[in-house]
């Protein structure tokens, strides 16, 4: 991801996405579906802000007892049977995933949907490899055929018209006749993806809620892939960030359905699928080993501040994106992140530091829209607010990678000043007084104010103050 | 190496200052009183689930009912069944010498052996369920040795039996009277409708993966 994110800022992506008519389209609709059906599951707003509080603080106690948990979840998915692996970073977790596969010999898996696979770049490390990885969620395949990453965590090929998606089956599936009609597509797409799931080595899935008390991994999802992948081939190996926990098993229900209301606004998916351990004596079926590997990618050291902890808090619904005014007009791709849209802005600069993501928590005008949907009520403004401070005046938690890399002695000198004029009424007035006077006569070019104007129509200074002007209506006390 | 990773991740953990947990705030899952068979049916239909009301005594002819009409034209009407569970014994004593009902294949033997009767051959896969959950129109399966998890995905019909009297109003419920924390299976799956897909321009399309139909029988004792 660092590569392409040097190489252009989110502006430059911005512009040129905001001028594509059919990709706004199809998100334009995509959102406004999307918002109205989750409204339409929280129209009773007591019911909602009571199961917001249940589920925000389920999660908080999941962060205030984070270590211990997931000690306990260990110990209870080995007691379980589940094999459970640490990893610091991606490229431990991709190594251990391979060491996994190559134990077993396996040449093919198939995958259902995990974003944290994406973080990993799992895909093309296990290509690398000689091992095929093939994505089964209907959404997933499509990106996968069209070697595109997801532009949404849960709806990955939301940029994508019918007729787009149409070309692609006609090109990569053998005897595939072009059709829009969307009951055909997925005919076609079901009849490869059978045959590939039965002959699948492996399947590889996320977690959305890992269980500490009983050691159970719940996965949530509406096509059966998941269960597919979880459930026919022999070896099955599931990646979660160390964060994705529930303390117990009563904190299900409500985490699930502000979930799913959340995400899609449906009041459940069509699975939920709970898996406590590989395939027992006397069982049919079932994957004969299951393996857990927890990744932390930098989560530890966002854990170690107490306000920016509540990052991690998400349950990954994807609602701030669909609510989000910026991220319905330039789409996920623009972000160049894992995790696009509000999320995505304060996540990946945490993950990958500043130095890489700075400008993301700068694409984002602060409308509140996401803090008031988030199912798990994380403040992601305030979080938006800080990143952007950290990245030109670092505050000494060390939970930031890169803070203060945006930093610059003239931005430094012309707050100082401003900080200094504010706080003393004799030189705000001095100041007020000159801009009446010579702030008309500004050149817009100038280097500081170049970047404004650029993109707004420069503001004409008034020839009275407020202050004057209230002084002339009669009121004596200003 | 992976045993470091651990330690170095615990660490940190502990060493970020400590925050308290709080309480959880008191929420009451919903209830239904008199309507809950009606909700349960009501969110059923709507996940394009086909619920049908009959007695433990007649279901096995209602399903053979259903089945001749779904599974007309189908060369092999075949049907998996699970035949070490009360469901399953019911239906094969209710269709043995039967001509008109599908043929009843045990699913017996592990999957590696049976994968293309599953994969290939099966229109439908019989099960039953633990319990029903009225708000949101779920079936709870609860697999195991005598009833295969592969059953309820891999055939284009998944048939399932619920009783009456294990319709509660929410999952909340379920789990808190079943005493599940302390008796997790393998694999336990809520099933609400069946397979769909709105991946392509939002647009609904079912049995993406799994079975393309649902069919509900809700029994009473009756």
């Amino acid at each position: 991801m660092a590569d392409t994110a040097a190489a252009s800022t989110f502006v430059e992506r911005a512009h040129k996405v905001l001028g594509n008519t059919k990709l706004r389209g199809n998100f334009r609709r995509a959102m406004d579906g999307l918002m109205a059906k989750r409204a339409a599951q929280f129209a009773d707003i007591a019911a909602w802000k009571s199961l917001r509080a249940r589920g925000a603080a389920a999660k908080r106690r999941v962060l205030a007892r984070l270590p211990e948990l997931l000690e306990q979840l260990e110990a209870n998915c080995t007691a379980n049977g589940i094999t459970v692996h640490w990893a610091e970073t991606t490229h431990e977790a991709n190594s251990i995933v391979l060491k996994i596969l190559q134990d077993h010999d396996a040449r093919t898996i198939v995958k259902g949907k995990s974003m944290v696979s994406e973080e990993m770049h799992l895909n093309a490390f296990l290509q690398k490899h000689g091992i095929e990885a093939i994505e089964s969620d209907l959404g997933e395949y499509i990106i996968q055929l069209a070697g595109e990453a997801p532009s949404h965590i849960v709806m990955p090929c939301i940029h994508k018209n019918k007729g787009e998606i149409a070309e692609l089956f006609t090109r990569h599936i053998d005897g595939q006749p072009y059709t829009e009609d969307v009951a055909e597509l997925t005919d076609a797409a079901r009849r490869v993806l059978r045959s590939r799931f039965a002959a699948a080595d492996a399947g590889l899935s996320g977690v959305n809620f890992a269980v500490a008390e009983t050691g159970t991994l719940v996965l949530v999802e509406n096509e059966g892939n998941g269960r597919l992948s979880t459930t026919l081939p022999p070896l099955h190996i599931a990646v979660m960030g160390i964060e994705k926990l529930a303390e117990k098993l009563e904190d299900i229900p409500p985490l699930l359905s502000l979930l799913t209301r959340s995400a899609t606004g449906q009041g459940i998916t069509t699975y939920v699928n709970m898996i406590t351990s590989p395939r027992k004596a006397g069982e049919k079926d079932g994957p004969q080993e299951v393996h857990l590997v927890l990744l932390d990618n930098g989560r530890s050291r966002v854990y170690a501040d107490d306000q920016l902890r509540d990052t991690l808090r998400c349950i990954r619904c994807g609602a701030c994106m669909n609510h989000c005014p910026v991220y319905a007009r330039v789409g996920g791709h623009t972000y160049n992140a894992v995790y696009p849209g509000p999320i995505g802005k304060i996540l990946t600069p945490q993950l990958d530091g500043i130095a890489v993501a700075g400008d993301l928590p700068h694409a984002c005008t602060l409308c509140n829209a996401c803090v008031e949907i988030c199912p798990v009520n994380i403040p992601i403004a305030d979080i938006m607010v800080r990143l952007r401070r950290e990245a030109v005046h670092p505050s000494d938690s060390p939970a930031v990678m890169g803070a203060g890399c945006k930093h610059t002695a003239t931005e430094a000198a012309v707050w100082a000043g401003w900080k200094k004029m504010y706080a003393s009424p004799a030189l705000y007035r001095m100041g007020a007084r000159m801009m009446q006077r010579f702030g008309n006569m500004m050149p817009g070019g100038m280097p500081l104010l170049k970047e404004w104007t650029s993109v707004r129509t420069r503001p004409v200074f008034a020839k009275k103050t407020l202050h004057e002007l209230a002084k002339e209506q009669g009121y004596s006390d200003v | 190496m992976s045993e470091d990773a651990r330690a170095r991740i615990l660490s940190r953990l502990r060493a970020a200052p400590p925050a308290a947990a709080p309480d959880r705030p008191d929420w009451q899952p919903p209830r239904f009183g008199d309507q809950r068979m009606a909700r349960f049916r009501t969110m059923l239909e709507s996940w394009r689930a086909e619920v049908h009301d009959t007695t433990a005594a007649a279901w096995p002819d209602t399903l053979a009912g259903i089945l001749a009409t779904k599974l007309a034209g189908k060369n092999s009407r075949t049907v998996v069944y699970a035949p070490g569970t009360a469901t399953g014994k019911t239906l094969a004593d209710a269709w043995a010498g039967r001509e008109d009902a599908p043929a009843l294949v045990p699913y017996t033997e592990p999957v590696e052996s049976f994968k293309s009767v599953l994969v290939q051959q099966a229109d439908a896969g019989v099960t039953g369920t633990v319990a029903g959950i009225a708000e949101t129109g779920t079936l709870v399966l609860w697999p195991g040795a005598d009833e295969p998890r592969l059953m309820s995905l891999l055939p284009p019909v998944h048939v399932a039996v619920v009783a009456a009297s294990s319709v509660r109003d929410s999952m909340a419920e379920v789990v808190a009277e079943q005493g599940w924390k302390d008796r997790m299976p393998t694999n336990v799956v809520l099933v609400s409708g069946p397979s769909k897909t709105a991946d392509i321009e939002q647009t609904l399309a079912f049995g993406v993966h799994g079975p393309k139909e649902l069919v509900v029988l809700v029994v009473t004792d009756a």
